[in-house]
């Protein structure tokens, strides 16, 4: 990045998928799946986390999510959400490559309520055995540089260090961390879950990192549709804001009026 | 009505499905079994004892007394 690259030019890749919007956006909690499909139309992304879970054979005919979201459309990224342990989390994406043949996975072992913070042993263990099954794993993670660090060079495609716990929307309660992962990464980095409102989506952005991972701060919102397209102005924002170049910190006054031709 | 699974016979194969019991009147293939359950197969993806089953498979699968299936499908989620 030179700094000078012209806005309609400015695109990530993960393994080998390249993207123009840097807001990805998770597809839960929604009133229905046509408010689901609204919110995600407007937040102009282009990847979208999904969930694995049991069909119900009572009704096999209830409406589906790829009715409303459609995978030739957006990418989906599918998740492991609810996995505890390392094994729940490999089969599910085992699940998720047969459903929909897709290698390019978002990987989330989480650790006991009321946290679900990541339980970055079982995630270790679960990364290694999907790399070496040939999954390409974007990583939830803790905001921890050195478990980032090692988890790219295990071979995940994007680390994804919390900014808050998922849901809370508390914003980037560490951003010092975040910016620590941001500078020594060699693959893209996402800041996933904990954002709350469009500024600090913006200001994750403003960080550095590659792209925004949120669900709840659209889904949750008073007005989903609304937020998102927010998120979207948000994330373009910060984006700019970080290519820009934000002015130096004084702690004095530098007026921005020139101090000459006053009137005496 | 014959050959519902209710009234199935004393031979009656017992499986479990998505953690159920489920009780099936004879062994039959997996494509089958998806068929009559109404599943749209582009869109679900079977485990059949911890193992997927791939697509391709499902006609030439056959199960057996005690299988243990797991049938997913994508729902939103974050």
């Amino acid at each position: 990045m030179d700094g000078m690259t012209p806005a309609q030019d400015d695109s990530w890749e993960v393994a080998g998928h390249r993207f123009h919007s840097r807001l990805v956006v998770g597809t839960g909690r929604y009133k229905s799946l046509e408010e689901t499909a609204a919110a995600i139309e407007a937040s102009g992304a282009e990847m979208v986390t999904v969930a694995v879970r049991r069909v119900n054979l009572s009704d096999p005919s209830a409406p589906m999510l790829q009715d409303f979201v459609p995978p030739d459309r957006y990418t989906y990224l599918p998740n492991t959400a609810g996995c505890h342990t390392a094994k729940e989390a490999v089969r599910t994406l085992r699940l998720a490559r047969e459903a929909g043949g897709w290698n390019l996975v978002k990987l989330e072992v989480l650790g006991p309520p009321p946290f679900l913070y990541p339980d970055m042993p079982a995630t270790f263990e679960a990364a290694e055995a999907l790399i070496k099954d040939g999954f390409q794993v974007m990583v939830y993670c803790a905001d921890d540089p050195l478990a980032a660090k090692r988890l790219e060079e295990m071979g995940c495609v994007a680390v994804m260090p919390l900014g808050a716990p998922i849901g809370s929307g508390l914003g980037l309660t560490n951003p010092f961390m975040l910016r620590s992962i941001i500078e020594n990464a060699k693959v893209p980095v996402l800041v996933d879950a904990g954002i709350g409102t469009a500024s600090e989506a913006a200001q994750a952005m403003e960080l550095g990192c590659d792209a925004v991972l949120l669900n709840s701060a659209i889904a949750h919102a008073r007005e989903p549709v609304r937020m998102a397209r927010a998120m979207k102005a948000a994330v373009e924002a910060g984006r700019h804001a970080y290519l820009a170049g934000r002015m130096p910190r004084n702690y004095a006054a530098d007026a921005s009026s020139p101090m000459t031709g006053l009137i005496r | 009505m014959p050959g519902t699974l209710s009234q199935a016979p004393p031979s009656a194969m017992a499986i479990t499905v998505n953690g159920e019991a489920r009780s099936l009147p004879a062994s039959l293939p997996l494509s089958d079994f998806l068929a009559q359950a109404g599943l749209d197969l582009r869109k679900v993806a079977v485990e059949r004892n911890e193992e997927i089953v791939p697509r391709s498979a499902y006609a030439t699968t056959l199960l057996e007394p005690g299988d243990q299936l797991e049938i997913v499908h994508f729902i939103g989620g974050g």
